[in-house]
């Protein structure tokens, strides 16, 4: 039954990829290619290849891509459902229990103590994210649009969205 | 009809600016859920996102299903997901479709590497950010001395940091309160014996 081995194609991973959905990539690459062999490594590295220089999450567009492909629509829907639905119940049932104490304090100290973690996790793909563009573009192009996209989203105010916009055209035409 | 409408913006701006991946979402999805909509509070979303981090699964849709559903119920979730990734999906299936070689995408390529060092430069400052909170909320040598065993833990011993999370809400949950309350006693003897 092919819609049942997508689902689980996309389960695995979607269960066992800590570290949000890029971590997932090499699990569904074990499913796709080595358990199920519905594409071989190069098509699997082009289709990712392309979901990386496209907007949104990419564990979701490589699911509904794949689950396209094998199976048509029914196949993307069922691979985007099995990559998506089963980390969001636990996370809605677990903060559901966490607020139900909202006002224990040891619920209030819980928030504070992670809050650091957060920060260094934050800290850490800022890091990633500025060297990935140094690799990338280069030091010179990377500074240039950090000082600028910094100025005009914190000091001007400008909704990213405008900011984000601004750097796809320069994109598009200086690199 | 309004709230829907608001929930289906959002995310839609969120899915379509995100580039890198569902990481590259969280300080767009910030921006809108609590500075625009003020949907959540600074400390919710710090809440949301420490256990995003700790559950598997892709976090961007773990942020969007769970805010959605804050903000109205069922609907909510499966609007804000949607609004998340159907549009990606749909240009990606297009493109992979219609488009015959790999090297057509280039341009594409040029366009992505440009918001980059963007998304980069609101992580960071959504990373300052948390650490003024905590830094005002437990003052600063106990957030500096976390910071670094943190940084240390993750960066140089290479430990999942759903782990550190986990370790860090057991702790919150065992020391004991300074007011005391009925489970206080137990505790107590407990640390005694």
């Amino acid at each position: 039954m092919i819609y049942w081995e997508i689902f689980l194609a996309f389960f695995i991973p979607g269960i066992l990829g800590y570290g949000g959905g890029p971590a997932s990539i090499p699990l569904v690459e074990n499913e796709v290619v080595t358990r199920y062999g519905w594409m071989n490594v190069q098509e699997f590295s082009e289709v990712l290849a392309l979901g990386n220089s496209l907007p949104g999450p990419i564990a979701t567009k490589m699911a509904g891509y794949i689950g396209y492909d094998v199976a048509g629509i029914p196949g993307a829907a069922i691979g985007v459902f099995a990559t998506v639905a089963p980390s969001l119940l636990l996370i809605i049932v677990l903060l559901g229990i966490l607020y139900k104490y909202k006002n224990s304090p040891k619920v209030k100290r819980m928030t504070l103590y992670i809050r650091p973690v957060i920060g260094i996790l934050l800290g850490v793909m800022a890091w990633r994210f500025f060297s990935e563009s140094y690799e990338g573009i280069g030091l010179w192009q990377t500074v240039i649009l950090t000082v600028v996209s910094y100025l005009l989203i914190e000091r001007v105010k400008l909704h990213p969205a405008f900011v984000i916009g601004g750097a796809l055209i320069y994109g598009g035409f200086f690199l | 009809m309004k709230t829907h409408w608001n929930i289906f913006i959002a995310f839609f701006r969120v899915g379509m600016l995100g580039y890198g991946g569902g990481p590259s979402s969280i300080p767009l999805v910030h921006k809108e859920v609590v500075d625009k909509y003020k949907w959540m509070s600074e400390e919710e979303f710090g809440d949301l996102l420490a256990l995003g981090n700790t559950l598997p699964g892709p976090i961007a849709t773990k942020l969007a299903g769970y805010i959605g559903y804050r903000v109205s119920g069922i609907w909510g979730m499966i609007n804000a997901v949607l609004a998340t990734i159907f549009p990606t999906v749909v240009l990606m299936i297009i493109l992979l479709s219609s488009l015959s070689s790999i090297k057509e995408y280039d341009w594409v390529q040029g366009m992505t590497a440009a918001v980059i060092p963007v998304v980069a430069v609101m992580l960071a400052t959504l990373t300052w950010q948390f650490v003024q909170k905590a830094g005002k909320g437990m003052g600063w040598v106990q957030t500096g001395i976390l910071l670094l065993v943190v940084f240390i833990l993750l960066q140089f011993l290479q430990i999942h940091p759903g782990i550190i999370i986990a370790t860090l809400l057991i702790l919150a949950l065992i020391k004991k309160d300074k007011n005391p309350e009925q489970d206080t006693a137990v505790t107590e003897r407990e640390g005694d014996s």
